[in-house]
């Protein structure tokens, strides 16, 4: 890490999917938020665009065993192997058209860059990406609720969440305004976060050690003694992050008291979970 | 030119070198990406200079503060507000999807009157007169009562003026639909005397005995459950849900227990039976009505192995859950199925809450909290004229919406001249949709004052469109078993997008173009005036902060509990029908089923596992399925109706029963919305609870086939 990179935020966010009802607030917050379109058939839910997307998770067990949680799902905004920024999508987008920032650890995506090959969305391992296989159409007069600090996306282009940049831009703008040299955690949260009525998001920056998102996650500096690429583990035996020994390093993290929901966040082979669930931490994803 | 072969080729390989070095190509490439992205009817948003404004979303009757992002005038963001006392900064998904209501396809833009079965457009002044001369027509036959309405509830200014219209009109028949808030004040007035209401302290309780309310399903005010719900672990507080279906409630509690449908009634009196058995009720509470006979009948009706075999719960579940409620610090019982507003059992409802009244959980911290309707308007006293008197003194129609509906089909002569529906939408909400249609059909004159052409405007003769809760003034007050009392103000935030009115506005109108009998009693100018006028008590910090709290300490005092209902031994209703299965309705936080309708952002959070492109999917237990798999299509028959719809196996339903949502099935003219799935109301018919009165039916048999 150079110099100038010492002070770079790393915004993240832990989901308490214990707190979580699966209401869908989030997911509308986020809609209405970033002026994403509907269309008349939304129940294909491969071609429906959703930047959060709240999936629900059933233990598989029969009657009267059954327990289901949700789990809302943004862009994980990746910081790739070894957390170095090259996130799956951003490896291999050939315009340049989605970035990973250094400064902010957010995976940005520039609409009128993109040409719509998508690739990423092959790469992305939580179809985090969606694509405009259609214009935006709104019913008449309903443009006018549109936002400004967000384009509409075209016919043919690829959208994700983006941790909701525009308010990290308009944050930082009245810093500079007020002339200070930093924002306040409550200065810049996502639509989702603000929105979720049971208070299941908590959004800030996972390098500063002062904002609650730290506090839940307590995020291991050092990579994962037997898998290097991963970077960033949460000390806390209830918080993992989906796909975690993927080495893609989200920064997206989930927290359940709840066994099943935690091993729910990966894949694993017959017998495999019960070596590693007791003794989580840097072993234990290997 | 001689073209030889050499030189053909020269020149063409030289046209293609040349091509490929000149920017032409590079160009194109770059003029295609750039034109077949940048379509002209991509809106741009334009720009402008943020506000906030505050007010108070009356989508639901949550009553929540919301804070309206706005640039220019335009507003572009719908939030929770920031320490409002409802909701404090949090937002359910229908009160953020609000601006979509406001440019909805179905909105009524204009007033319309209906010609043959079409509608057209007319003026505000032709459907004002219209409207009052059909009703000075009905005034002069003396016989006032058979204007009727059907309000969404009859709290607040607007519908005050309404019910005053109404009154002074000389009609008794003013209705309301069922509602959270008129369960509670039904279930309180035989238990603690009339003119009371019940509020639960869910945030301070220590542990939640739920019979089947979803609590985080839209249930109570929604919000402020989420809230009171997601610090449950951190204050140590345990929830329980009971319900056949393990509901995201059921999902989130600390423990569920599936009950047999419809026999929640015998459990809470089970649980009473043990609780009295087993001497752990509190003897502070005063009990009259025959207590000991109440406690003597429940010993012998209710012992642990019959409430079992009735309920589907173990014994020894029953007998912890009796005492866990009953030694727990701050237990309270809550009741109201679902979101608390579909057909309740009034058995059943004060049954539960005889629990709080046994542990002596009435006006205790993390209890339930019995309070008088808060009136805090002051209407100037009704002048009537000898018309109005003779009319209002005439017996009502019935006592509910659906007496009125049965009273008309039944009889030969029409009993309702002319019908205002204001705000609600019978024809989609009620159970046997087909018979309210039928009922509508037959009064000549339906005047609609809704925002969008829904069901129930669609009947109406003369429609008079108002506006959104977004573009009008009007005080809210909470309600719905929230444990303080608030009131709040929705404010206009944008002009009124469409040739609409404010409700209260039109029925000023209407007063006035009346003979003055009736105009003597709207003396006011307008709505607004009309407001600032009768909340004159709290209109001052009501305009200065947006709301006031009219209670939110606990009580004093402990009120009496009279258990003369239940010691009469009420009968418990039963489902209709011959089916093997029971059809039950799922309450989904994701889709409003009574007035509001669902917004284009709503049902697109829906999960492909409840409509999937226009067919509704109807949850069974594999083991009921009987080899049927996912996404099958089966037709669902009851007694009412049948209907083609998919399945979804879910090992979370009680076996022999199928749980189908409520909001889907729209017949109106908005294809984001409507023509989706089946409306559950076509499926069940009322079942009238003999004692109430009321529609309980809380399902109905059914028989599934393969279609």
């Amino acid at each position: 890490m150079n110099k100038e990179n010492i002070k770079a935020h790393k915004f993240g966010m832990v989901i308490d999917l214990d707190k979580c009802t699966g209401c869908g607030s989030c997911m509308v917050s986020c809609m209405s938020e970033n002026n994403v379109p509907f269309k008349e058939d939304e129940s294909n839910k491969k071609d429906s665009i959703t930047w959060m997307r709240v999936y629900k998770l059933t233990n598989g067990k029969s009657f009267p065993e059954t327990e289901i949680v949700y789990l809302p799902r943004p862009c994980q905004h990746c910081g790739g192997k070894g957390d170095h920024g090259h996130s799956p999508c951003v490896s291999v987008c050939p315009a340049t058209a989605t970035d990973y920032g250094y400064d902010t650890g957010i995976v940005s995506q520039i609409y009128t860059r993109c040409f719509g090959c998508r690739y990423c969305m092959g790469a992305c391992p939580y179809h985090a990406r969606y694509f405009n296989w259609w214009d935006p159409k709104w019913p008449e007069g309903m443009e006018k609720y549109l936002s400004p600090d967000v384009s509409p996306r075209m016919r043919g282009v690829v959208e994700k969440c983006s941790f909701c940049y525009h308010r990290y831009q308009a944050a930082k703008d009245k810093a500079y305004y007020d002339g200070r040299d930093d924002i306040e955690e409550n200065e810049y949260q996502t639509a989702c976060t603000t929105a979720c009525p049971a208070g299941a998001i908590v959004f800030g920056d996972l390098n500063n050690p002062a904002h609650r998102v730290h506090e839940i996650v307590k995020p291991d500096p050092h990579p994962a003694p037997n898998n290097h690429y991963v970077v960033g583990k949460s000390r806390n035996p209830n918080i993992f992050r989906l796909l975690e020994r993927l080495g893609t390093n989200p920064k997206v993290y989930y927290l359940s008291e709840r066994e099943w929901v935690r091993k729910a966040g990966d894949n694993y082979l017959d017998g495999e979970w019960d070596k590693i669930k007791n003794h989580h931490g840097p072993e234990s994803h290997g | 030119m001689k073209v030889d072969r050499r030189s053909f080729l020269g020149l063409g390989l030289g046209a293609v070198a040349g091509f490929s070095v000149s920017p032409v190509l590079l160009k194109l490439t770059d003029d295609s990406s750039i034109w077949t992205q940048n379509w002209p009817w991509t809106p741009v948003p334009v720009d402008g200079e943020v506000s906030y404004q505050n007010s108070v979303c009356s989508l639901c009757p949550g009553s929540c503060g919301i804070s309206i992002r706005k640039i220019d005038d335009r507003p572009v963001k719908i939030e929770g507000l920031d320490e409002y006392p409802i909701n404090d900064g949090g937002a359910c998904l229908h009160g953020i999807s609000g601006l979509q209501y406001l440019y909805d396809p179905a909105r009524i833009k204009t007033p319309l009157k209906k010609n043959g079965d079409k509608f057209e457009e007319i003026s505000w002044d032709d459907a004002i007169s219209m409207v009052a001369g059909k009703l000075m027509d009905i005034r002069a036959t003396g016989s006032p009562e058979k204007l009727a309405c059907i309000a969404d509830k009859d709290r607040g200014s607007v519908s005050g003026l309404l019910k005053r219209l109404v009154t002074t009109f000389g009609s008794p028949n003013f209705y309301t639909m069922p509602s959270f808030e008129s369960y509670l004040e039904l279930t309180a007035t035989p238990l603690h005397g009339r003119g009371t209401t019940i509020g639960f302290d869910l945030e301070n309780s220590d542990f939640v005995l739920s019979f089947g309310a979803g609590v985080i399903e839209g249930w109570g005010s929604p919000v402020n459950c989420f809230k009171a719900n997601a610090s449950r672990k951190e204050r140590g507080a345990k929830l329980y849900q009971i319900e056949p279906r393990l509901s995201n409630t059921a999902a989130n509690a600390d423990r569920w227990l599936p009950i047999n449908p419809g026999t929640e009634a015998d459990l809470a009196l089970g649980l009473c039976a043990v609780i009295l058995k087993n001497n752990l009720f509190a003897g502070t509470a005063k009990f009259k009505g025959g207590f000991n006979k109440f406690s003597a009948t429940l010993q012998n009706d209710y012992p642990l192995s019959k409430t079992s075999e009735i309920t589907g719960i173990k014994e020894s579940d029953i007998e912890e859950m009796a005492t866990l409620f009953a030694k727990a610090k701050m237990p309270v019982a809550v009741f109201g199925k679902g979101r608390g507003d579909g057909s309740q059992s009034l058995k059943e409802l004060i049954a539960v809450h005889t629990l709080n009244c046994l542990v002596g959980s009435i006006n205790r911290k993390g209890g339930a909290f019995i309070q008088p309707v808060k009136n805090y308007l002051e209407f100037p006293a009704e002048s009537l004229d000898g018309i109005a008197r003779e009319g209002i003194a005439k017996p009502r129609l019935g006592r509910y919406v659906h007496d009125l509906v049965e009273k008309v089909n039944a009889s030969s002569q029409p009993v309702v001249e002319a019908l205002f529906v204001y705000q609600s939408n019978p024809c989609y909400a009620l159970h046997d949709t087909k018979t309210i249609k039928q009922a509508l059909g037959k009064i000549p004159f339906i005047v609609s004052f809704s925002s969008f052409l829904d069901e129930t405007a669609k009947e109406a003769d003369i429609i008079l469109p108002v506006h959104t809760f977004i573009e009008r003034l009007e005080d809210i007050p909470s309600g719905s078993g929230l444990a303080k009392t608030v009131v709040g103000l929705s404010k206009p935030v944008i002009k009124p997008v469409f040739n609409t009115k404010h409700p209260g506005d039109i029925f000023i109108l209407i007063a006035k173009a009346l003979d003055n009998a009736v105009a003597q009693n709207f003396e006011w100018v307008s709505y607004d005036k009309c407001l600032e006028a009768v909340a004159g008590r709290i209109w001052k910090s009501l305009a200065k902060d947006g709301h006031v709290i009219l209670a939110e300490d606990v009580p004093e005092g402990s009120p009496e509990i009279d258990v003369t209902y239940l010691s009469g031994n009420p009968a418990s209703v039963q489902s209709n029908g011959d089916g093997d299965l029971i059809l039950i309705p799922i309450d989904n936080m994701r889709l409003p089923s009574a007035a509001m309708t669902a917004s284009p952002f709503a049902i697109k959070t829906v999960s492909d596992e409840v409509l999937k492109g226009r067919d509704t999917v109807v949850e069974i237990n594999p083991k009921t399925a009987k080899g049927l798999k996912n996404f099958d299509y089966v037709t669902l028959t009851t007694p009412v109706g049948s209907a083609k719809v998919m399945i979804h196996l879910n090992e979370g339903m009680m076996p022999g029963v199928v749980g189908m949502v409520k909001g889907l099935g729209h017949t109106f003219d908005n294809k984001y919305v409507s023509n989706k799935g089946v409306n559950i109301n076509d499926l069940i018919g009322p079942v009238i609870e003999p004692g109430s009165g009321l529609d309980a039916a809380f399902g109905i048999k059914a028989k599934i086939s393969r279609a």
